[in-house]
């Protein structure tokens, strides 16, 4: 299984390279959220809400091992999505890697100018979200400064 | 400007000949023609009013009200004539009654602020309904917040109209003021207002009503319906976005205290006080938007020249096909669905999400709006987290409705 941030993004990237029309690219992003197991009915509440998304978009992390591990989900199944690349390219992913992960594969899987502006303020608040969640949850070793990419 | 005369749309309603007039109807989105279903939120802008904007900046561009030269007086004379066209056009008294502010919002907030500084009190109350637009709910708010006073909601019922004997029960003796909508954006419903305005007054109640949604449709009449403020916006009725109008009896215009100080509000200022100019430049403060109301003027000619009722009947004419087409597809369901209703339908996907929907929608060219249209309390009262909003125009068409149809379809066949 390839593991780091940069290897997952690059196999996604791949993926959506075999479609060629948008709407087969929105079939396997819908597909992708329908596939991973995401956030238990307890955590759909106010407190796990990520603020700037219109849809309800819910999402929670927590330390395994040196590890982070997030759970999300969404009320709308293109924003679903979404969160599940991210989640399946950060996922068990130690802090420091997420804290500066650089998430640009985004932009070329061809979904992201399909996205509304606010979707993608939407979109840029859960990133937000997921980095604050690894920095937090990291320890002391981990800083929020920006250092480009880290994998 | 001269106000065309009326021409032989008024019996055979051309829209070929209608879309022709904007611009912005004829492009393609991801590679398909547009079809433009917002209009609830913004209307697009036909040649006359353009042409009028770059008139007006090209030759004409000048500060109202204080110069001598030329370039001013003509700026002044075509900004006095555009409130005098606004007053005609609702049947105001006269310009004097009409005030120009930034929107609807501005002059909802204009009498919220004002008239809530003369007349409301700890204990008050002002009376709404739950289907209003958060600006004619908040500036109610804020006011009850400032003065103590309490907001009283007046609910509708499962189709989307107003429950009146509850919004009469509501009204009595600490009522200060009803501010109530004409035409929902959400649900299309139209009020009876008349009725409504009618009743609060045998009550010695003022009303106001939010007519954004009502203008752009249907003719309306100030003295007919005897609201004492009416509030509009131009962009929604073909006109610039940044102006919108206040319509107020005069006299509450000579009553209410100003609500911005500066500019042409003022009569004379001295460090011992200051006298204020007569209404309605009393409540404009600062420079106006004078290319915004001289263009209001073209968007208002320009509605002439096809004439209220054409557009009612193709309007309606697009809301009975709409609703028709809509209703037949599986799963479908509106929200709204009164008796009396303007051009607008609100819908639902079996249980897909609305932006889901309108993403897919845009991706093939149709511009509808999603969520919960600045009306939350209607959508928490439906317990929804939104819907799809198609909102029709004149120059709308059955065609484009087919188009919405099929992009249904496809959306449903997608996240089926």
């Amino acid at each position: 299984m390839k593991d780091t941030i940069a290897e997952r993004a690059e196999a996604i990237v791949e993926e959506f390279s075999l479609f060629d029309d948008w709407m087969g690219k929105y079939e396997h992003l819908i597909e992708q959220g329908r596939s991973l197991p995401l956030i238990e009915d307890a955590y759909r509440t106010d407190e796990y809400k990520v603020r700037g998304c219109q849809a309800q978009v819910w999402l929670r992390a927590e330390r395994d091992n040196g590890r982070i591990v997030f759970k999300a989900d969404s009320d709308a199944l293109i924003t679903k999505g979404l969160i599940a690349l991210l989640v399946r390219v950060l996922n068990g992913q130690p802090p420091e890697a997420i804290a500066h992960a650089d998430l640009s594969f985004l932009d070329r899987i061809g979904m992201k100018e399909h996205l509304s502006p606010t979707r993608k303020n939407g979109l840029d608040a859960m990133i937000r979200q997921m980095k604050l969640y690894a920095v937090a949850l990291g320890g002391e070793n981990v800083s929020a400064a920006p250092r480009g990419q880290k994998a | 400007m001269a106000t065309p005369a009326p021409t032989a749309l008024e019996t055979t309603f051309d829209v070929e000949r209608i879309r022709a007039d904007f611009p912005a109807l004829h492009q393609e989105i991801h590679g398909h023609p547009l079809v433009y279903f917002d209009n609830a939120a913004t209307s697009q802008k036909p040649r006359p009013v353009i042409d009028r904007l770059r008139a007006y900046y090209e030759r004409e561009n000048s500060n109202v009200h204080r110069g001598v030269h030329t370039l001013s007086q003509q700026a002044t004379d075509a900004y006095e004539a555009a409130r005098a066209r606004v007053a005609r056009l609702i049947n105001a008294t006269g310009p004097q009654e009409i005030v120009f502010t930034r929107g609807t919002t501005e002059a909802v907030n204009l009498v919220a602020d004002a008239y809530g500084r003369l007349a409301v009190r700890p204990g008050d109350e002002i009376v709404v309904s739950a289907m209003e637009h958060h600006s004619n709910i908040v500036p109610w708010q804020l006011l009850c917040r400032r003065t103590g006073a309490r907001l009283r909601v007046a609910p509708v019922d499962d189709t989307g109209e107003l429950i009146y004997e509850e919004y009469l029960a509501l009204l009595g003796e600490r009522t200060k003021l009803v501010a109530l909508v004409h035409v929902s954006n959400t649900l299309g419903t139209v009020n009876p207002v008349r009725q409504a305005i009618r009743d609060a007054h045998a009550l010695g109640i003022p009303v106001l009503i939010d007519g954004a949604q009502a203008v752009p449709h249907m003719a309306v009449d100030v003295r007919a319906l005897g609201c004492d403020f009416y509030c509009f916006s131009s962009h929604k009725m073909f006109g610039p976005t940044g102006l919108g109008v206040l319509y107020a009896k005069t006299p509450w215009l000579d009553r209410l205290p100003p609500y911005q100080g500066g500019g042409d509000m003022i009569e004379t200022v001295s460090f011992d006080g200051t006298t204020f100019n007569e209404p309605p430049h009393k409540f404009e403060a600062g420079t106006p938007h004078i290319a915004g109301a001289i263009g209001l003027a073209a968007a208002i000619d320009y509605l002439a020249s096809i004439g209220y009722d054409a557009i009612a009947r193709h309007e309606h004419d697009l809301l009975a096909y709409a609703t028709e087409r809509l209703t037949e597809i599986d799963g479908v369901r509106i929200i709204g669905t009164a008796a009396h209703k303007a051009a607008v339908v609100s819908f639902l996907v079996g249980d897909i999400h609305p932006y889901d929907t309108g993403t897919i929608l845009d991706r093939l060219g149709i511009a509808v709006r999603t969520g919960h249209h600045c009306t939350q309390p209607l959508m928490q009262r439906f317990g929804i987290p939104g819907t799809v909003r198609a909102s029709f125009a004149l120059y709308n068409t059955r065609d484009e409705i087919d188009r919405l149809v099929e992009g249904i379809h496809r959306v449903k066949k997608l996240f089926g």
